[in-house]
């Protein structure tokens, strides 16, 4: 079971409190200070990349975190649900289920955007761990870290 | 933190400050302010972050945005930045490339006035 499990509506202004909430949470389950910014910038980036699929294809799904200190690791999960809604008839496609696809594209006046993936690509280079999968729900980014433990 | 933002010329450059956190929330304000800046013809912006907390890949690609809208006009975007939580974003995303990266705001004018 996670240590905290946050679900919360898919708007940019909940994006904050997931970053607050994860780094404080990293912090009690022992990470070392000097990991706690690289923490805070990976799941922003991955709420954010959830975010804008969620608004894309399901805007009434909430987007889901949980934070589970583990023995000697501390574990990030942010879940989308927007395949089944990006597969449907009338759907943007199934850009959205890739892994490693950033789902949002350029919503609208979004004017220039980074590249489709910088997302991803921050999170590889900011997690210690990171593992992308594809569910019949949508997409799961999993990232990790060292920890202390124990702090449950 | 909120995002604070302010403009002000400085020997012809328009100097952008920028303080709080640049996120998929706050970016499109500071978005929508280069791109004012560029309509109402500055085409030569120092983007000054040395108060800027939090700076996420939305932040980064609205600062490429404005290079790229600035470029159009032959003009330059610099930044001033020496906070190593939000250098390190640029160094990973290879973005270090891309952009003037200044100590100081004196510092960004001055190699801009460089390569004039």
């Amino acid at each position: 079971m996670a240590t905290v499990e946050l679900s919360f509506t898919a708007l940019p202004a909940h994006v904050r409190t997931a970053r607050l909430v994860a780094t404080a949470v990293a912090r009690r389950s022992g990470v070392d200070e000097s990991l706690l910014d690289e923490v805070r910038l990976a799941v922003g980036e991955a709420c954010s990349r959830a975010v804008e699929g969620h608004q894309l294809y399901c805007p009434a799904e909430p987007v889901r975190l949980s934070l589970t200190d583990l023995a000697g690791r501390f574990e990030v999960e942010v879940t989308d649900t927007c395949a089944p809604f990006a597969r449907s008839p009338g759907g943007a496609g199934a850009v959205a289920a890739r892994p490693g696809a950033d789902p949002a594209g350029s919503p609208p006046g979004a004017g220039a955007r980074v590249p489709a993936g910088l997302g991803i690509a921050v999170i590889e280079g900011l997690a210690d761990e990171v593992q992308i999968s594809e569910t019949a729900a949508g997409t799961s980014i999993r990232m990790s870290w060292p920890s202390a433990g124990g702090s449950r | 933190m909120d995002l604070k933002l302010d403009h002000h010329g400085k020997d012809g450059i328009e100097i952008v400050d920028v303080e709080g956190e640049i996120d998929v929330y706050t970016a499109p304000r500071l978005r929508e302010l280069l791109i004012e800046l560029v309509n109402n013809r500055f085409y030569q912006l120092v983007v000054n972050m040395e108060k800027v907390e939090f700076l996420d890949s939305t932040g980064l690609g609205v600062l490429v945005g404005g290079l790229k809208r600035v470029r159009a006009h032959d003009g330059s975007l610099d930044l001033v930045c020496t906070q190593e939580r939000i250098l390190k974003i640029f160094r990973i995303t290879g973005l270090t490339k891309v952009f003037g990266i200044h100590d100081t705001v004196d510092e960004a004018i001055a190699a801009r006035r460089a390569e004039k």
